[in-house]
């Protein structure tokens, strides 16, 4: 027996972990290279990604920038001795006509417009969709667009609008500046007036976007909006006298008729008192992107209100509601848009009455406003079904009605849980709105081919397709992306 | 002493239709139909006005007539004096071919890229990623047009593989060949072939492929029973007899049999005149559309079935690990039969949406319904309101009919609670 | 929310629509606009530039209609149609002529009630085959891929032709000219089929247009010319009478150029009466009596507008062939003014 023991009293020194397995030369081992299969599809993607590199870059890079005609791009090509099919790209038809894959037709001393629409477009979805963003900066970007957009005209009322939007930007910019988040609700919590919700310029600009674009009198929109406001207040005068149903039938009806019958009167003889309109650009001026862009906004727009009609009435237990509301969800699922694009270009005015006669694009806005509500029918329907069962007993233990609690309790939720549904809808939409280009309008697609029917461009192929493709994807993506961010945001809520 | 009185007895009052919560929904439902009904109606009115001052009085009798156009690509017989009804059906049974192809090439490859995309190898994982975000992103139409403009300009032309130094060859030991105007495989050829019956006497379907087709569900139901008796040894004795020689047999002998006593040979396609003659002609039309819709369609089923692994938690994987299944069985017994429900129900809208924009076929000439009955057939009758009526009728039949078997499927792979 | 305006708009529209009920010529002048429905894009015939101004052979018979009626040739609105939403677009009023290359046919004139005012270009389907295939004759083209537009007569004549010599054909129809031909140069067809004018156009654009020849078999007639609506006479004769006007002025040497000078007066009565210094002819048609003048100065007389557009000074450089006056052996030829 011996007492004789080791015991280590301190640790050994790390030792840095072998060079094979840290580093980019470790990186590349665990991800690349981490097994002969691996090996071996890593070699053949890079062989594969170095082929089409090698085949597309000189393509692209083509110095045919300035070039007038497919020949004079062909002549330049053949000075630097390439030669064929694919010598290169030839890239002056973008030059020449990427305003009009922009634009289409629209006049264009009135691009200013179609810009300022969008422009504020992005203001107006900013409460919805990035909630994070305080009122103070949202109404400071929304003087920041107004006052660019005085710079495209002239006129008294352009510096009225200059100065005024002038004056809110900088007042703004320096409360921004000046007082930071914590200040801020410190003002508030003893008393400062906060500023109006920006979702009221939100609400708004549904009836300004038409507006802008389309052109004509101000008092119009101005009489869709009475429109509202005349329904509401007939609900409210005949909900006090008569009772809550009343009021409910006659308000909207009042306003249908005002909608139907009265708004061109009104807006005509306003017009004649206080002339308001600027310059009108018919619907068939509109083409390219601009097109794309405006189908799939006012389709999501038009359609957010009905699909939400449809998934309400889609749930209801009234069998006959519910049948009408399945019905059509199911019919304008089951057939492909181009069939409702055909209805459109085709048979729409025979629907009806004699002497209607409304331009294509208007046929066209209505039919995929239709198609879209279907599709938004089913995304608020995934909404209203991922609420909780307690919301709908909350609410009805609260005492409110149907109508209190869908309005204060079950929506707000359920769009709000929609909007990552509602934003990939958007998506296929605006991807969707290049079937136009089957029935003649001139979208992008439908461009190229006006445009190889000039002569200089005949035989241009690549080139377009590229550079349209490559604008969808750009939108679709970044947009896809913001959905999926939203995604993981809105899931952070619930777990 | 008292006496028993009835309750009161309610009058019923007009009011009531709309105060009382009994009657109210039947108020409302009556009006929404009254409503509904209304609005037909005034559609109705409105089109036979319009269409009676244009002399289009509705009439499908023009069906019944000569079409007198020609369709390429007919999995029936059609000739230019074969009627517009006809001329429909063939582009129906187009539409429902490329939508089948499309489905099923969209299925593997978005099972693969879905899969290759939770690869742990860096580079391929990205690379599927870029696959996806740029198929997605990318409206179809264009994916079509591209594909049919890469297949017409990168292919040689058939008079490519003529002459005695041909720019051109015949692929695959001269069976098939790729050309810009589709590819030439070889064909079935049945030299003491059975002849047609034919059906309703508008179209044949092969003796010769019923035949085949009979032997081999023959032998695959044979081979089930076989199946199902080594299942049944191994729950009583534990030993699994070996099997797959007998299945490979029971399925394969039968069919073998059959292909030889009906003469099978190939029929190799071959240069003559301006086109390959002989072989089955895979038009670029077809090619286009089917790679344009597949590729599409199988970066958003590739997005379902990725979610659909991931839903599944990782100790479902580790468990079943730990009963000492090998790992493909664990894939196959545990991942995937769990994911597939998450996967299906997607998946059908996809195969849905598949279907549906095969109605682009216009845009490469690919002369599905929409070509023939919305497209030709349209334009030379000028019957707009009957053509897109029955076009319809088409798209929602088959829409409804691929929901229902998928519904049904999903019906029968669903976590049966107990 | 949107949805208001649209019906706001609907309502102004239907109400435009219920007033003037009176007559297109009518509905013209209060609109102050002409629609003239049009290709999507046709090489000579029909095309947007970059500015988004539409010219070519076809517009030019719009604008002449416009300047007759307007006064001005620049107040048209050009509607591209396609082969499909072309007739619905006339049928319907959205447009109030259709000048698109569009044959005149039985079955379009009675059994879907068209009013052809008369014919600017007679044309016919030929063939188009590259010169290395040596081909010579439609006949020989037994087994050969043909490529075909879409949604005009041409598939129906094909089938037809080939139907009736016994030989068999592989048709690639296709939507647009421009693809069509991307298709024939890579070999994906062996021959390219459409009206010969428009095979003339395409060819004229080829890298080398020596390299393919037209097939001397034109195996139909195809009186290409603007339509109207049946039912209003009124205004099929205004554009009938425009037409034969730019005809006529032609016929009687009657240019852009000297058309100032010979306005003042002449000694030739029948130009008198087509420039209204003498009779009453504009009025007749409801029009001013300078109508044919706007007309004509527009984008000068029909034999101008042809060489402007797809003479042989052009890249298309098409012969006028059939399409000479009548007096140079070919077939245009318009009823006296008188």
């Amino acid at each position: 027996m011996s007492d004789i023991g080791f015991v280590r009293k301190d640790m050994l020194p790390e030792q840095a972990p072998p060079a094979s397995e840290v580093g980019i030369i470790g990186w590349v081992r665990e991800n690349l290279f981490s097994g002969i299969g691996n090996s071996v599809m890593t070699i053949l993607s890079l062989a594969a990604i170095f082929y089409t590199l090698a085949a597309l870059l000189p393509w692209v890079f083509s110095p045919t920038w300035n070039a007038g005609s497919l020949n004079e791009c062909r002549e330049i090509l053949h000075a630097q001795g390439k030669e064929g099919h694919f010598a290169g790209a030839c890239w002056g038809v973008i030059r020449e006509r990427w305003i009009q894959l922009m634009f289409g037709f629209y006049p264009s001393d009135l691009y200013w417009r179609p810009i300022v629409t969008f422009g504020l477009m992005f203001v107006a979805v900013i409460p919805i969709l990035f909630n994070m963003i305080s009122r103070r900066m949202n109404w400071f970007l929304l003087a920041v667009v107004i006052l660019l957009a005085t710079f495209a005209f002239g006129g008294i009322i352009a510096w009225v609008l200059r100065i005024l939007s002038a004056a809110g930007a900088a007042y703004l910019a320096y409360t921004l500046f000046a007082t930071d988040k914590a200040d801020r609700a410190e003002q508030i919590a003893q008393g400062a007036k906060r500023l109006p919700n920006p979702l009221i310029f939100s609400a708004l600009f549904p009836f300004i976007f038409p507006w802008l674009l389309w052109g004509g009198s101000l008092w119009v929109p101005i009489g869709a909006i009475l429109g509202f406001v005349i329904g509401y207040y007939v609900y409210a005068a005949l909900a006090k006298t008569v009772g809550g149903l009343a009021g409910l039938i006659a308000g909207p009806l009042a306003a249908i008729i005002w909608w139907l019958f009265l708004v061109g009167t009104f807006a005509g003889v306003m017009e004649s008192i206080i002339p308001l309109s600027i310059e009108a650009v018919e619907s068939r001026k509109f083409g390219g992107f601009m097109l794309s862009i405006t189908i799939g906004v006012v389709a999501i727009v038009g359609s957010l209100p009905l699909g939400i009609v449809l998934a309400l009435g889609r749930q209801s237990d009234l069998l006959i509601v519910k049948a009408l509301c399945v019905g059509f969800i199911e019919f304008i699922r089951g057939v492909p848009l181009i069939t409702l694009l055909f209805v459109a270009s085709t048979l729409l005015n025979v629907f009806m009455p004699p002497g209607t006669n409304f331009d294509i694009i208007l046929r066209v806005l209505i039919m995929v406003t239709l198609f879209a509500a279907a599709y938004m029918a089913e995304v608020v329907r995934g909404g209203l079904a991922a609420l909780p069962t307690g919301q709908y007993e909350g609410a009805d233990s609260l005492g409110l009605n149907y109508w209190q609690a869908q309005r204060l309790v079950i929506m707000p939720q359920a769009l709000k849980i929609s909007i990552p549904g509602i934003v990939s809808t958007f998506i296929g939409v605006f991807k969707d709105t290049t079937l136009v280009s089957i029935i003649g309008l001139l979208d992008p697609l439908g461009l190229t081919n006006a445009i190889r029917a000039d002569a200089n461009w005949n035989g241009v192929v690549w080139e377009l397709y590229g550079f349209i493709a490559v604008l969808f994807f750009v939108f679709c993506f970044s947009m896809s992306r913001y959905s999926m961010y939203l995604e993981r945001k809105l899931q952070t809520g619930h777990k | 002493m008292t006496t028993l009185t009835d309750p009161p007895k309610e009058s019923f009052q007009l009011g009531m239709l709309i105060y009382d919560t009994r009657y109210r929904s039947m108020t409302i439902q009556i009006v929404a139909l009254i409503g509904f009904m209304l609005l037909i109606g005034w559609l109705i009115s409105n089109t036979a006005q319009n269409l009676a001052t244009l002399g289009k009085e509705p009439n499908f009798g023009f069906l019944g007539e000569p079409a007198g156009y020609d369709i390429n690509q007919r999995l029936i017989d059609y000739n230019s004096q074969s009627t517009h009804l006809r001329a429909a059906f063939v582009g129906l049974l187009n539409t429902l071919l490329v939508a089948v192809m499309g489905c099923a090439t969209a299925t593997v490859l978005g099972v693969i890229i879905g899969v290759l995309r939770l690869s742990k190898n860096w580079l391929i994982s990205k690379i599927m990623t870029v696959y996806v975000e740029f198929f997605r992103n990318v409206p179809v139409l264009l994916w079509i047009v591209f594909t049919m403009a890469i297949l017409i300009e990168t292919l040689p032309a058939p008079r490519a593989f003529r002459g005695d130094n041909p720019e051109a060859t015949m692929k695959l030991f001269d069976t098939v060949a790729f050309t810009n105007r589709g590819i030439y495989i070889p064909e079935p050829l049945f030299s003491r072939g059975l002849g047609d019956i034919s059906v309703f006497g508008a179209f044949g379907i092969s003796i010769d492929l019923l035949v085949i087709l009979a032997a081999l569900f023959g032998g695959i139901y044979a081979a089930r029973k076989v199946t199902a008796r080594a299942n049944r040894i191994q729950e009583a004795t534990g030993e699994r007899p070996t099997t797959w020689h007998i299945n490979l047999g029971l399925i394969a002998v039968p069919t073998l049999i059959v292909l030889v006593a009906l003469g099978f040979h190939l029929g190799y396609p071959e240069l003559k005149g301006f086109n390959f003659k002989g072989g089955t002609h895979m038009r670029n039309s077809l090619i286009a559309l089917w790679l344009a819709l597949s590729l599409y369609t199988a970066a958003f089923i590739a997005e379902i079935v990725r979610a659909g692994i991931m839903a599944i938690s990782h100790g479902q994987t580790e468990a079943a690990a730990a009963l000492g299944l090998r790992s493909n069985r664990i894939m196959s017994l545990v991942v995937l039969p769990q994911a597939l429900r998450v996967i299906i129900p997607p998946l059908i809208s996809n195969y849905l949406n598949l279907t549906k924009n095969s109605s682009l076929a216009i845009a490469v000439g690919y002369m599905d319904i929409t070509g023939t009955l919305g497209g030709i057939t349209l334009n030379q009758t000028g019957r707009e309101l009957e053509t897109l009526l029955l076009l319809m009728l088409c798209y929602l039949i088959i829409s409804l009919s691929i929901s229902a078997v998928m519904n049904w499927y999903n019906e029968s792979v669903k976590l049966k609670e107990r | 929310m949107k949805k208001s305006v649209i019906f706001g708009a609907l309502t102004v529209a239907g109400l435009a629509a219920g007033a003037a009920a009176a007559g297109t010529l009518d509905d013209v002048k209060a609109r102050g606009k002409l629609n003239c429905g049009v290709t999507t894009g046709l090489v000579g015939f029909a095309a947007p530039d970059a500015n988004g101004n539409w010219d070519g052979f076809d517009v030019g018979v719009c604008r002449a209609v416009a300047a007759a009626v307007l006064g001005d040739p620049a107040a048209v609105e050009f509607v591209p149609t396609t082969g499909k939403t072309r007739f619905t677009a006339l049928a319907s009023g959205e447009i109030d002529m259709l000048a698109r290359n569009t044959t005149w046919t039985f079955s379009r004139d009675v059994d879907l009630k068209f009013t052809f005012v008369g014919v600017n270009y007679y044309d016919g389907q030929g063939f188009m085959v590259p010169s290395e295939l040596g081909v010579s004759s439609a006949k020989d083209l037994d087994g050969a891929t043909v490529c075909i537009q879409t949604g005009t007569t041409t598939e129906l004549n094909l089938a037809d032709f080939f139907r009736a010599n016994g030989i068999s054909y592989e048709p690639v129809p296709i939507e647009t000219n421009a693809e069509a031909q991307q298709q024939y140069l890579a070999g994906a067809c062996d021959v390219y089929t459409t009206d010969a004018s428009g095979l003339a156009a395409t060819r004229a654009t080829f890298e080398d247009p020596g390299a393919h020849v037209l097939l001397p078999e034109i195996i139909s007639k195809e009186p290409l010319g603007p339509l109207v609506r049946h039912g209003d006479n009124n205004w099929g004769d205004v554009v009938r009478w425009t037409l034969n006007a730019l005809i006529t002025a032609e016929e009687l040497g009657v240019t852009s150029a000297n058309i100032g000078e010979l306005a003042a007066g002449t000694d030739n009565p029948e130009v008198n009466r087509l420039l209204g210094t003498e009779g009453n002819l504009g009025e007749m048609l409801g029009l001013s009596a300078d109508w044919a003048k706007s007309a004509i100065m527009a984008g000068g007389n029909y034999g101008e507008l042809f060489e402007k557009n797809i003479g042989e000074n052009t890249p298309i450089a098409l012969a006028r062939g059939l399409n000479a006056q009548w007096t140079d052996g070919g077939l245009i030829y318009s009823p006296p003014f008188r």
